[in-house]
């Protein structure tokens, strides 16, 4: 194909987390790109939603900016694609997802269209059967190769997806797509290269594109971004009237949230930075050229995997005497005595974070002098509500019984902001964060197209 | 030997989560000159972060100097992945207030 560029519009970096800034998006869809893209996932939000099979964001947020694509995308008559639907990319999210767009599609009696989607969870049996054929699950960022005890305490999986399911969706006639999990730069990165562009500067301008305006400055999130691909270069534009995309904003979003600013892994290959360019191409675009694309010698899909530890109590104490602050360790040893002397050692966790002290970094703080007052959050967790409730009173309570030999106040160690403990969301873990082999891209992503729009199961446009 | 802190020389000082088992800082100059003078002072290196962090060298897996942005940037594998009971800072995004004040000698 020898199109001479395509636009991709950008206007959030993790949609629903948010809600999408109208003003630059309007602009940017007067434009007329070709393509409106968000992705909408993220593994910052922690293995609770992963994990409980629950999203962040909410579903208002999620609606709303749904509702401003695709009535954008069906105004201009272009594609529109989400990845990682409702934060985690789990087929119930996708399943979220399509359930809106077909909803917000009849309010607006939208003319019918075809509506994609696929599906990326993993199930436990399919890992079980690669581990048992003697395959690695591959640990990654140091972690060791997946053991049979960490699958077994995994809740919920999801598989990282490439290009792939996105390019058979346009295949198959898509107008509207609802991704599972995958990388971020796969969604801009599989219409540009299915349109024939080189895989090299796809893959850059999904990776620069994917937070919208984290990639210009001023800062301010959620703002749209324009990215244009050509056979040569890529070029990026900021569309709200006070941001520009500059060398600096754009050359230091390649660094944004990844360990090295050089490469990035996708399902399928490497992407190579190490000799891009910047330059200025007009007040508000730079353009980029130089990346690298190396295809991988071996298709292995990262995975995400969320396991449930238990179910967590919160408590909050204060202190302010010098002496207990000073000793602060020795009351926590104490309430952590009390404790075991009740459930024993092991079948529940308890955690203290001391702020004043070390409650924000923990074991990398260097500040050796605590502050004039401490606030102590306490953290129950346990296999049952009662028994977290328990832990976390006991360990809460406790504190305010400390013997401290020389301690002046003997009427209590602690300050209570509440003579109670709060329940709190159950405490997860993330489980699995490796790869695993696989002989086909589109092997671990089912794809389905169903009719959306006015006329639901009458003939599709296309 | 005069010195000034980071803080006043560097534009952005960042930390953030890069995937689950690492936290990633930035620490990004508005201009050439600033940025140079501090990567040619060589305070800031892979052991001396490691100090001011009290880790062992072997928990950073990333330090690279980045020239197009005027920025250097290391990596630390987290004690424990994002989020789990114990966990201090879900999104790692309070972790680099250490760096603010570390001392730039001035020619």
């Amino acid at each position: 194909m020898d199109r001479r560029s395509l636009r991709f519009l950008c206007p959030n970096g993790h949609l629903g987390f948010a809600p999408i800034k109208t003003g630059s998006f309007e602009l940017g869809v007067a434009t007329r790109p070709d393509f409106i893209v968000a992705d909408s996932g993220s593994d910052d939000i922690g293995p609770g939603p992963l994990g409980s099979d629950t999203s962040t964001a909410p579903r208002a947020w999620q609606a709303h900016d749904l509702e401003v694509m695709l009535l954008a995308a069906w105004q201009i008559g272009v594609p529109m694609i989400i990845g990682s639907a409702g934060d985690t990319g789990a087929n119930s999210r996708v399943d979220l997802y399509v359930e809106m767009i077909q909803e917000i599609a009849q309010r607006h009696a939208l003319p019918g269209f075809r509506l994609g989607y696929f599906y990326s969870e993993v199930s436990k049996d399919y890992l079980q059967r690669k581990m048992a054929g003697g395959e690695a699950v591959t640990g990654l960022d140091g972690r060791p190769d997946l053991s049979p005890e960490d699958l077994d305490a995994t809740d919920r999986i999801v598989a990282m997806a490439g290009i792939h399911p996105y390019n058979k969706l346009l295949d198959l006639g898509a107008d509207v797509i609802i991704g599972g999990r995958s990388s971020d730069s796969v969604i801009f990165a599989g219409p540009a290269i299915r349109a024939g562009f080189p895989e090299a500067l796809s893959y850059y301008l999904g990776k620069v594109l994917e937070c919208a305006s984290f990639a210009a400055e001023p800062y301010g999130a959620k703002e749209t971004v324009i990215g244009e691909i050509t056979m040569e270069d890529v070029k990026l534009t900021a569309m709200h009237p006070d941001q520009r995309c500059t060398v600096a904003s754009v050359s230091g979003h390649a660094m944004y949230e990844r360990s090295n600013p050089f490469f990035e892994h996708v399902l399928g290959g490497m992407l190579d930075m190490t000799r891009c360019r910047y330059e200025q191409y007009d007040e508000r675009t730079t353009r980029v050229t130089g990346p690298v694309f190396v295809p991988a010698t071996e298709l292995r899909v990262k995975l995400e995997g969320a396991g449930k530890i238990g179910e967590r109590y919160v408590g909050i104490v204060g202190v302010r005497d010098p002496y207990t602050i000073a000793n602060i360790d020795r009351v926590i040893a104490w309430a952590r005595q009390q404790v075991r002397e009740r459930f024993g050692d092991s079948g529940y966790e308890l955690h203290y974070q001391v702020f004043g002290k070390n409650g924000v970094m923990g074991d990398l703080e260097p500040v050796r002098t605590p502050s004039h007052e401490l606030g102590i959050v306490v953290y129950g967790i346990a296999p049952d509500k009662a028994m977290a409730e328990e832990v976390c009173m006991t360990g809460t309570r406790q504190m305010f019984y400390a013997r401290l030999p020389d301690v002046k106040g003997t009427a209590g160690g602690v300050a209570f902001a509440l003579d109670e403990v709060l329940p709190a969301s159950p405490a997860y873990r993330w489980t699995l964060n490796h790869t695993v082999r696989v002989d086909d891209p589109l092997e671990l992503f089912p794809v389905h197209v169903v009719d959306a729009g006015a006329r639901v199961g009458a003939k599709a446009r296309r | 030997m005069m010195t000034v802190k980071l803080s006043t020389l560097a534009k952005t000082v960042r930390s953030k989560n890069a995937g689950v088992d690492k936290i990633t800082f930035d620490i990004i100059f508005a201009d050439r000159g600033s940025y140079e003078r501090v990567k040619r002072s060589g305070v800031i290196t892979k052991a001396s972060v490691a100090r001011l962090y009290g880790i062992p060298e072997a928990r950073i897996s990333d330090f690279v100097v980045f020239d197009p942005a005027c920025a250097i940037k290391f990596t630390v594998y987290r004690s424990q992945p994002s989020g789990s009971p114990g966990d201090t800072d879900i999104f790692g995004a309070q972790q680099y207030a250490p760096l603010l004040d570390i001392e730039i000698p001035v020619d």
